[in-house]
């Protein structure tokens, strides 16, 4: 992998340090007028999406972090590891848990899943930010309960377990954000 | 490419607090009886300091068959200097200076210095003018620590004792990734990093550096020694930097070699020494004191704002 100089950071860039992958989210040019000049930068740590403030002499090189962005199709679960498939090339991944995060309770097969590569190997799997899913389990809505606020929680196909307003039953699908894990609506069609 | 950056950056409000500032400058200068004088922008020599870099060009004479290398100023400094061994007493200067690697927020290529001494002032009077200047402007009188002062309050070291490791692991807790690292990039760093951010938005004359950041000031021999240099901080930003100046074309040589060897060990181009600002502090420099403000910065004060493209018509992107 290539290395980069300081004068080379941009937002976006990819970069080894303590030997994880980070994102270059901020660059800034600082420099004392009788001083060295520095490179403060915001990077985002690729594998735990920790944000930290590293301060780099300017000059000094970084090693670059072979990192790609992509979208892979969601095949199925053996139990233990998410199968995955790049639709471009049909190269199968495999992907272990830590991976995947809070992801796999929204995939039910199919999904084209925003994935980041590191070294070839997935490093981050996110679910697409909205999805359509049938429910599989609420209680059915109870006339004039307010003091849940309105909400029920119903379990989805997937395996996650999402707040539905009362009028929602069994066996509907529904839209949600799994940004936020939030209802959106029932699904058309 | 067309595009639309024709349009000036500043606003038309901004443009003329601009001039408004430059005039209430001028007129501070005359009433005490400080000199306007211009100096070269092209110059044989150039500074040394390994941490300023000069722009080059070349002159073609009609009647030389070689062009002459020569440097933008990167200050005013060297001439005026040269001036006051001349014997004008006190002056000043605004001039448009230029210096390569240096853009962003804070930064342009070519900016404009406020550059003035006082003959018979020491760095302590100097900083009085600065305050009155300031007043005048409609700002407080900046708080006076000396940096050992602040750089303990905000670091818990002592910036002339401390030993190196001692500033290197806490340069590292604070996230400098640094490769031989040495001292004055550790108080640098640490200075930037965790006391300029802290001192009083209001104005902060910091005074009294460490040795190693002495510059062209003077050096006073007392425990630990330091050097007769202050810096004006406003909002966060540097804005001035003062010597009681180095009067001693000895000690001026040597440290003129010292930045050329460090120039030399960092891979820089060694710089040709001014040797007519050294024969200049031969025959005699005045006791005095001088410092160089940034005009866009004290403008970026004065109008609140962020980034120093807002106070200039064009910034270098739209030059």
């Amino acid at each position: 992998m290539s290395s980069y100089s300081t004068n080379e950071f941009k937002p976006g860039l990819k970069i080894m340090l303590d030997r994880d992958p980070y994102a270059i989210l901020e660059n800034e040019f600082v420099k004392p007028g009788k001083g060295q000049a520095f490179n403060r930068v915001k990077v985002r740590n690729l594998k735990t999406g920790r944000v930290l403030e590293r301060t780099f002499k300017s000059g000094e090189s970084v090693e670059g972090a072979d990192v790609v962005d992509l979208e892979l199709q969601y095949l199925y679960n053996d139990g233990e590891m998410w199968h995955f498939m790049d639709p471009k090339t049909y190269e199968q991944y495999m992907v272990g848990k830590t991976a995947m995060g809070d992801a796999a309770q929204w995939l039910k097969g199919e999904e084209l899943c925003p994935t980041t590569l590191w070294n070839g190997v997935p490093l981050v799997v996110a679910a697409p930010n909205f999805v359509a899913l049938k429910i599989t389990k609420t209680d059915p809505g109870v006339r004039g309960d307010t003091a849940t606020g309105g909400a029920k929680p119903a379990k989805l196909e997937s395996g996650a377990v999402v707040k539905v307003p009362l009028f929602i039953s069994e066996g509907e699908v529904i839209r949600v954000d799994t940004r936020t894990g939030e209802y959106l609506g029932r699904a058309k069609g | 490419m067309v595009s639309a950056d024709w349009r000036p950056s500043a606003t038309r409000d901004i443009l003329a607090r601009r001039a408004g500032l430059l005039c209430a400058i001028r007129t501070f200068m005359h009433d005490r009886g400080v000199l306007e004088v211009e100096t070269p922008a092209l110059s044989h020599a150039a500074a040394t300091d390994p941490n300023i870099q000069s722009l080059q060009s070349r002159v073609h004479l009609p009647q030389a068959s070689a062009a002459a290398e020569v440097c933008l100023h990167t200050s005013p400094e060297f001439p005026m200097k040269r001036l006051l061994a001349a014997g004008l007493g006190p002056i000043f200067q605004v001039a448009k200076v230029f210096r390569d690697h240096e853009c962003g927020p804070l930064h342009q290529p070519e900016f404009t210095m406020l550059e003035w001494y006082r003959p018979g002032f020491d760095h302590h009077r100097l900083m009085d003018e600065i305050a009155e200047l300031l007043q005048m402007l409609g700002l407080p009188a900046p708080a006076r620590s000396t940096y050992r002062d602040v750089f303990m309050r905000h670091t818990g070291l002592c910036p002339h004792t401390a030993p190196d490791e001692a500033l290197q692991n806490r340069a590292a807790e604070l996230g400098l990734v640094a490769s031989g690292a040495d001292r004055n990039l550790l108080l640098d760093f640490l200075f930037s990093r965790t006391v300029t951010p802290r001192l009083p938005a209001s104005g902060a004359l910091v005074y009294a550096y460490p040795v190693s950041q002495a510059a062209l000031a003077r050096i006073v021999p007392s425990l630990p020694p330091v050097a007769e240099r202050f810096e004006l901080f406003l909002s966060g930003m540097e804005i001035a930097n003062g010597f009681h100046e180095l009067g001693d074309s000895v000690e001026q040589r040597r440290r003129f070699a010292a930045d050329n060897a460090r120039r030399a060990s960092r891979g820089l181009p060694v710089m040709p020494v001014d040797e007519r600002l050294l024969a200049a502090l031969d025959s005699g420099l005045p006791d005095c004191a001088g410092a160089a403000l940034g005009v866009e910065r004290l403008l970026m004060v004065l109008t609140g704002s962020k980034r120093i493209d807002e106070v200039v018509a064009f910034p270098f992107a739209r030059s």
